[in-house]
């Protein structure tokens, strides 16, 4: 993920989002009423549990015979008339891309919304080689009418609200009448008038895939604005890239994730626009169709027994709009195109926890499992969290001083003479530290509590030093 | 039946109040509890922070102390979810203990069948529903049924109650500004319930919660459920 190189620790990064109180209160909004929608989108199934259930096993058993269902992918692909691609990594994914492009002779090129693009940092390399990628999800424009990144997987402006969205668009956008209000359908009017111009000339588009059906080779993506649909219809070549995490056996499987992924991520019983397509067809849509298949850190991932879990994730960003921590810390803090808990568990699987920002993320976490309960394929994220923090622990950039006070703490409470110790010594300073029954300024590294919250006195007895005295209260 | 008190290191160090409470409560309920003075810590601090080798002496020692009792209660729902969630998976001696130990609501209605346990505590309170005791022990309705059974008690509603106060063990040091900020809208709902005591079921929380009201210069006190459910008219709290 190029564009995300030397992202600072996410305690850091998420620093200046908590301060920024617009930011803080946009993203507040904007989450807290999907959040509500989507409870109530969900109450509307009485077999959601099921639902749930069927789309973990569907995604569990795909992972477990993945290179069968790819190959099947790849054999339905060609027989269709596309061309299936394998790329290992990032770069190699941005060469074949990039050089399908440039076998066009085509300079521009209209996206629809990826993830898997971004994750690569594709616009960014067909920059490199001349050719300009025109984004035409509302959002993804946004977002890159401001040289800015996104900050949430199915709403990356989250964090940018109407009136600085009015501000890019009369700034930025080619054609914007200078009068632009912020009125929402003013500004769906002057992107769809700048959009329409683009889809019109483009004879290259490049899209991602929600989901593959290996049976019949047909690719799937879900969207809400019709862009989508444009680009796979209009232009002559269509590139589509896909992590290959995405395929899914039949037909059938798409009954289950047609109703979980609406309902998790939009707030819809149903998403206004599905376009599946396989392979070419004389006279219809693209002539010439090509699949990248990328594995991109996912084939180390599917190796772990309990990281695996991560690649069920379909990319709904249910978790992102319930989690606390992603309401205050904002997405950029996590450093990669996927914030919130499924970024902090996927990022430093895909990318390996070697990297301070990486080895950070499992800790952007209280653990508090609402990502787990919101999760429509059932992604134990906070078991996944703690098994990366053993992992960064073991592998990661440490922090000596942790490292020190959890042997200290490891010590003293494996024995309960030692613990009876240290509470002695922990009553013994109460006069020193305590007035009116709070401290106010902890010593070393716990100032980082006592900077915003007081501290409980120690107090003059433990209560096992009680027990021990009054034998369980039995004696006075 | 042989039950044992579980008090946590948090509890047995910082707020042992808590723990007589809970001794006082069942005593008057009819249950002697025993202590068994080889206790220490569940181990969470040490698995939630990415130490899990360290943590596994812990467990195996939680373990060997519990085993010969036919029920363990505990007055934190965050360490009673640990052991019973997470122990069995480090250790797989510890699976017999496991399902003994109880969270003191849970205790309560499950295994004394009882929901007025002849409390009396003439207060507001709001109740914070802890995220581990939500979603982890999913305690449910157990311990607003028994605050609704205490003779004098004012229920109140605390505004987004299931959302976490940002306690987090050692997220609160290792992500201290995120932390900070979750507190202090969660003091803020609790101010705006019109609450005197805002309870839970885990001191971590409370103190979290009750750090970020005195800084901020709130009366409201925090206070265990336990020692809400172990005030009477002749002792209270």
């Amino acid at each position: 993920m190029p564009t995300y190189l030397g992202m600072p620790p996410f305690p850091k990064a998420a620093r200046d989002a908590v301060a920024d109180r617009r930011l803080r209160a946009n993203l507040a909004h904007a989450t807290g009423t999907i959040r509500d929608r989507r409870l109530a989108a969900v109450a509307e199934l009485d077999d959601w549990a099921a639902l749930r259930e069927a789309g973990r096993r569907i995604k569990d058993h795909t992972l477990e015979h993945l290179d069968h269902y790819l190959r099947l992918l790849e054999e339905r692909v060609t027989e269709a008339g596309g061309v299936v691609h394998w790329a290992r990594d990032a770069d190699e994914a941005n060469r074949i891309v990039v050089d399908l492009v440039k076998a066009t002779g085509q300079t521009e090129v209209v996206k629809v919304k990826s993830m898997a693009t971004q994750e690569i940092g594709l616009n960014e390399a067909l920059a490199a080689d001349g050719v300009t990628a025109h984004e035409t999800d509302l959002a993804e424009l946004i977002v890159q009418l401001g040289d800015d990144r996104p900050s949430h997987i199915l709403v990356p402006a989250i964090h940018r609200n109407r009136a600085e969205i009015r501000d890019l668009f009369r700034r930025r956008m080619p054609g914007a009448p200078p009068d632009l209000s912020d009125e929402p359908a003013e500004l769906a009017e002057a992107a769809r008038r700048h959009l329409r111009a683009k889809f019109l000339s483009a004879r290259v588009a490049v899209s991602g895939v929600n989901f593959a059906v290996a049976e019949t080779g047909t690719l799937v993506v879900l969207e809400s604005e019709g862009n989508g649909r444009m680009c796979l219809t209009l232009p002559e070549t269509l590139i589509s890239v896909m992590g290959i995490e995405k395929v899914l056996p039949a037909w059938r499987d798409l009954e289950v994730f047609l109703q979980l992924l609406p309902r998790s991520s939009t707030a819809e019983r149903m998403n206004p626009y599905t376009s599946t397509w396989t392979g070419v067809t004389p006279g219809d849509g693209p002539g010439d169709f090509h699949l990248v298949l990328l594995d991109n850190g996912r084939t180390a991932t599917l190796a772990d027994e309990v990281g695996r879990q991560a690649l069920r994730c379909i990319r709904c960003s249910a978790c992102l709009n319930v989690c606390p921590v992603y309401a205050r810390a904002g997405g950029h803090a996590y450093g990669s195109p996927y914030p919130g808990p499924i970024g902090a568990i996927l990022s430093p699987q895909i990318r390996g926890i070697g990297s301070p920002v990486d080895a950070s993320l499992p800790y952007a976490s209280s653990l508090c499992g609402a990502c787990f309960e919101a999760c429509p394929v059932a992604i134990d994220l906070p078991e996944v969290l703690v098994h990366l923090r053993a992992r960064a622990v073991e592998n990661g950039p440490r922090h000596p001083l942790v490292d020190t006070a959890m042997a200290a703490a490891g010590w003293t409470l494996r024995s309960p003479g030692r613990l009876a110790l240290a509470q002695r010594v922990a009553s013994s300073s109460r006069r020193l530290v305590g007035r009116r029954g709070r401290i106010r300024r902890l010593p070393g590294p716990l100032r980082a509590w006592t900077d915003t919250r007081d501290a409980p006195v120690p107090p003059p007895e433990s209560f096992r030093a009680w027990w021990r005295r009054t034998d369980g209260g039995r004696r006075p | 039946m042989r039950i044992a008190l579980f008090i946590t290191c948090l509890n047995d160090t910082l707020f042992p109040d808590t723990g007589r409470a809970v001794v006082r409560l069942l005593a008057r309920l009819g249950h002697d509890v025993e202590f068994p003075e080889a206790q220490t810590c569940c181990g969470q601090m040490h698995l939630n922070t990415g130490y899990r080798r360290r943590c596994a002496p812990l467990v195996r020692g939680f373990a060997e102390t519990f085993a010969p009792y036919d029920a363990v209660v505990t007055p934190s729902a965050s360490c009673a979810a640990m052991v019973r969630d997470w122990h069995p998976r480090i250790d797989p001696r510890a699976a017999p203990v496991a399902p003994k130990v109880h969270e003191l609501t849970e205790f309560l209605v499950d295994v004394l069948g009882v929901i007025d346990v002849g409390a009396h505590y003439p207060h507001r309170v709001a109740y914070h529903p802890t995220c581990h005791s939500l979603r982890m022990l999913k305690v449910g309705e157990r311990p607003l049924r028994l605050l609704r059974a205490v003779d004098g008690l004012d229920l109140v509603e605390l505004p987004d109650a299931d959302e976490c106060c940002g306690f987090g063990g050692t997220f609160a040091l290792k992500n201290a500004d995120v932390s900070s900020a979750m507190g202090v809208d969660k003091a803020a709902a609790v101010r705006a319930s019109g609450a005197d005591v805002v309870c839970a079921a885990d001191n971590s929380c409370l103190m979290h919660i009750g750090g970020t009201l005195t800084r901020n210069g709130s009366g409201v006190r925090t206070v265990h459920l336990a020692e809400i459910l172990a005030a009477t008219r002749e002792g209270p709290s």
